[in-house]
């Protein structure tokens, strides 16, 4: 049968994804232990969640939480950091650590023959980490020499800067990292107060997953903590007590860097916590607005003016309310047709060029068509499970996630982008060469741009 | 562990390789080009990437733009230029199959009357601006492109990076793009594997009639100009850029990928920097805290390998003590070979690598891309147990063997990357080299 090349081909009925079984335990210390089989491949993780991030930070020490975080694979129990890290090669294990704002992730996969070994290791390093001296001066001064490179980094500058106009001494005002001056005053003191305080198991969730029933996972992971008693009071972490975020009064805001080939651009303001209610609404209008290739923002910047490799908008779903930000690298000859546009995109969405059915159609399929991929893998569903243990999501949010997607229409998505993008509030920030882009910039009637100092 | 699959030939030389793997409703669809940047010539670089960014464009019978259909049927996709080779591919739900072969062969089939001036213009720009982003505006960003000039004649095509210069960028015409569709965009060029949740005749029926129509073209013209006079003194080179702490390149010629000694000084790489208990980062990161950061890697291609080690200095260290505990390292490694400890860490690591990149079945990696990189490079699919033989049956002896061979003190190149007017930081007798 020869192919009709008139008309592209139908889909036919979408597949139906079997959602993968979460079986939730407490143990008596109050860790949660959420086990997910998953056969495919002979590999097993286990994911640490801590519901404490860079927002416990202390206001005087920006980079606690992280550098505590580090510490824990500088040797635990009774293996110093070069055995900790010869027992994890040697049951092929690949470990990965991460900090945001709201939550410590750390991460062990191996092969799963070597289970056991893994989850014993995983618990000697979150709750027996050694933090010894030595390991804390090398693991500091790695991480202020990190810093310094970051000076050379428009993107991380960009990143740094934003969020402390954005939300100032609030929490989130600073990255997970820290400062200069924060490092150098950090003592190995604080931080072992910081882990024995902050890691506990009443706010600590243990997703195990992969090639093994959910007893074994489960029995594996009681094995490893189950004796685990904590020793101090847990510090409680108050989200009602944080500030607002500053209400910005400056528009613009440029940080110069002699020679750059491009314009690092940050355009965004505060925007919505991730229990809104307005979620769906809120990720069906970005996806239109600059959440994928084909959104407005890239087709625009991108597709039909050239200006960049790529341009994108998110919502940072935090505890709080997190970023809106749109990112985008620019030629600097065109920095600010660039912002032009940009800033009329995020104009127009909210009513003078609405949402068409025609993109809310195609923005939700492609979400709710996409979904399975996220799937795929028992580190990928480990992952989506540690959401819905940070964010106190329901046990059924993976199944009602397409139903709630398809029903978001388009008087939602003009009303979310009316409320939750606010062009008196909207900032853009500049990073990039002062020479070429100031001449241009009261094209922009944004005021005058306040010049920034690295931070 | 194995990946085991159907292969399927077409009249036109199509390759189609398929891997059933029904865990999840998705498709991964993967089609590699045996063209990349070692193809290009000499005034012409980045076209094969600059080309690739036309095949997202349209093609003849839906001239909308690629993403749009293939997005909003929920499907993941991209496509990536090295030296060797351009793939693309799709991670598309079940019943978004047929949609995709569609697409990939119409645009295989029905790229150029699609193509406007309008279009070639417009990702010219892109393209520059990509290079602005990952090469021009970030640190240590032109350090791969003055590595690769010194340790290639100018001639060789791996004397420049896939991105290729900007002034050729900017030179090049529709006119090219045309001849180089003709030449290498062709079936019997081409390799197309599906893996997933697909019964294994129904994908080759599909991929039968979507591409069984394409006209197989001729054999593209080989490479030229790979000669590659040996090197028998040490180079050194300095660049200066916009970066705060030095940073050293030591870099040999290595062999090709899947050549006998590939596998071994994977693992030397291996031994030397990965992770905390390699020796290098042990001692330079570690012990003697003289540097931020260091890694080691075996860089396998088509044409021939390059081993590569570089170190970044901690503030008040030198790019000289750096090249000495390198070398010192190098020299002990090539006398005493490995331990039996060191030995069995890499194999159990290697082993979980090939099992942790086989978790996908498609997109930047994956079961599918890994037939597909089986296949146009060693001409079998199933490669795979072969492939992991090789890590296997690594010894003491042999990894000792290929870094005596390989990496000689008179065969390397250093290039010291220093900040801009701290020309008195590069190693001793560097000759500064301009790159933009």
């Amino acid at each position: 049968m020869r192919i009709d090349r008139g008309r592209l081909p139908a889909l036919g009925a979408d597949p139906l994804l079997r959602f993968p079984e979460i079986q939730r335990r407490t143990l008596d210390n109050g860790l949660r232990v959420w086990t997910i089989e998953h056969h495919a491949v002979p590999l097993v993780s286990f994911l640490v969640m801590l519901s404490v991030g860079a927002s416990a930070d202390p206001d005087e020490r920006p980079g606690l939480a992280a550098i505590t975080s580090d510490m824990l694979d500088e040797g635990c129990g009774d293996l110093d950091a070069m055995e900790l890290h010869d027992a994890l090669g040697r049951i092929g294990g690949h470990l990965d650590s991460e900090i945001g704002s709201d939550a410590t992730i750390l991460t062990l996969s191996s092969l799963a023959r070597h289970a056991d070994r893994a989850s014993a290791l995983v618990a000697d390093m979150i709750v027996r980490p050694r933090l010894d001296a030595t390991d804390f001066h090398r693991v500091r001064e790695l991480r202020l020499n990190r810093l310094i490179q970051l000076r050379d980094l428009a993107p991380a500058l960009a990143d740094r800067a934003f969020v402390r106009l954005l939300y100032g001494q609030h929490p989130y005002g600073h990255m997970p990292l820290g400062t200069e001056a924060s490092l150098q005053e950090l003592t190995l003191d604080e931080v072992s107060r910081f882990h024995r305080t902050m890691f506990v198991p009443s706010r600590m969730f243990v997703i195990a997953a992969g090639d093994a029933t959910h007893d074994a996972l489960a029995a594996a992971v009681e094995r490893a903590f189950g004796d685990w008693r904590p020793l101090a009071e847990a510090r409680q972490i108050d989200h009602s007590t944080w500030p607002s975020p500053p209400v910005v009064h400056e528009r613009l805001a440029i940080l110069h860097r002699p020679g750059a080939a491009q314009s690092e651009l940050r355009i965004g303001h505060v925007g919505a916590p991730r229990q809104s209610p307005d979620y769906h609404a809120l990720v069906v209008l970005n996806i239109i607005l600059g959440g994928q290739f084909v959104s407005r923002i890239n087709m625009n910047l991108r597709e039909d003016k050239g200006y960049t490799y790529g341009a994108r908008t998110s919502f940072d779903f935090r505890l709080g309310p997190g970023p809106f930000v749109l990112n985008a690298s620019v030629q600097s000859e065109v920095t600010v047709d660039a912002i032009r546009e940009a800033l009329d995109e995020l104009y127009a969405i909210r009513g003078p060029r609405p949402v068409t059915a025609e993109e809310l159609r195609a923005g939700r399929a492609a979400l709710t068509r996409g979904y399975p991929r996220n799937f795929e893998t028992a580190e990928q569903i480990s992952r989506g499970a540690a959401q819905l243990a940070l964010y106190d999501l329901p046990d059924d949010y993976f199944s009602t996630f397409t139903p709630k997607v398809l029903a978001v229409d388009e008087t939602a998505v003009t009303r979310v982008a009316e409320q939750y993008i606010d062009p008196s509030q909207l900032l853009t920030l500049i990073v990039g060469d002062r020479e070429k882009v100031v001449p241009a910039l009261p094209r922009l009637n944004l005021g005058e741009a306040s010049e920034l100092v690295p931070l | 562990m194995n990946i085991p699959y159907s292969r399927h030939t077409l009249d036109n030389g199509l390759d189609v390789l398929v891997h059933e793997d029904h865990a999840c409703p998705i498709v991964a669809v993967n089609l590699w080009y045996h063209v990349g940047s070692k193809n290009e010539t000499p005034g012409r670089t980045g076209f094969a990437h600059l080309f690739e960014h036309l095949m997202f464009e349209g093609s003849q019978h839906y001239d909308k733009g690629y993403f749009q259909p293939l997005q909003e049927a929920g499907a993941l996709l991209n496509g990536s230029t090295n030296a060797d080779r351009t793939n693309y591919w799709e991670v598309v739900p079940t019943n978004a199959l047929e949609l995709a072969l569609w697409m990939e062969s119409d645009r295989m089939g029905f790229l150029l009357p699609a193509l406007t001036d309008a279009k070639f213009e417009n990702q010219r720009e892109v393209v520059l601006n990509e290079r602005r982003q990952n090469y021009e505006n970030r640190p240590y960003g032109f350090a791969g492109m003055a590595m690769m000039a010194a340790l290639y004649p100018p001639d060789h095509p791996y004397s420049w990076m896939t991105i290729g210069a900007a002034e050729d960028i900017r030179a090049a015409r529709l006119d090219d793009v045309r001849a180089f569709f003709q030449t290498y965009y062709r079936p019997r060029n081409a390799s197309l594997a599906l893996a997933g949740d697909v019964d294994t005749e129904l994908a080759i029926d599909l991929a039968t009639r979507y591409f069984g129509e394409l006209e197989a073209g001729d054999t593209p013209p080989g490479v030229q100009g790979t000669a590659l006079p040996p090197q028998t003194v040490e180079r050194r080179l300095l660049l200066e850029d916009r970066i705060e702490l030095p940073r050293l390149y030591i870099v040999w010629h290595s062999p090709a990928i899947f050549a006998e000694d590939d596998a071994e000084l994977d693992l030397v790489a291996e031994v030397l920097a990965s992770g905390k208990t390699s020796r290098l980062y042990r001692s330079l990161v570690y012990d003697e805290r003289m540097a931020t950061e260091i890694a080691a890697t075996q860089n396998s291609r088509e044409l021939g390998g390059y081993f590569q080690a570089v170190a970044t200095a901690a503030p008040g260290r030198t790019l000289s003590e750096l090249e000495r505990a390198i070398s010192q390292a190098i020299v002990n490694f090539v006398d005493q070979g490995p331990n039996a400890h060191e030995i069995e860490r890499c194999q159990a690591q290697a082993e979980a690598n090939f099992v942790y990149r086989l978790q996908t079945v498609g997109g930047f990696g994956g079961k599918s891309d890994q037939l597909n990189a089986y296949n146009v490079f060693v001409g079998d699919p199933g490669f795979f147990e072969r492939d992991l033989d090789r890590y296997r049956r690594v010894t003491a002896a042999s990894m000792q063997r290929v870094a005596r061979d390989w990496l000689a003190p008179e065969r390397r190149v250093l290039l010291s990357v220093v900040p801009r007017g701290r020309r008195d930081l590069a190693l001793a007798g560097s000759e500064p080299v301009a790159v933009s």
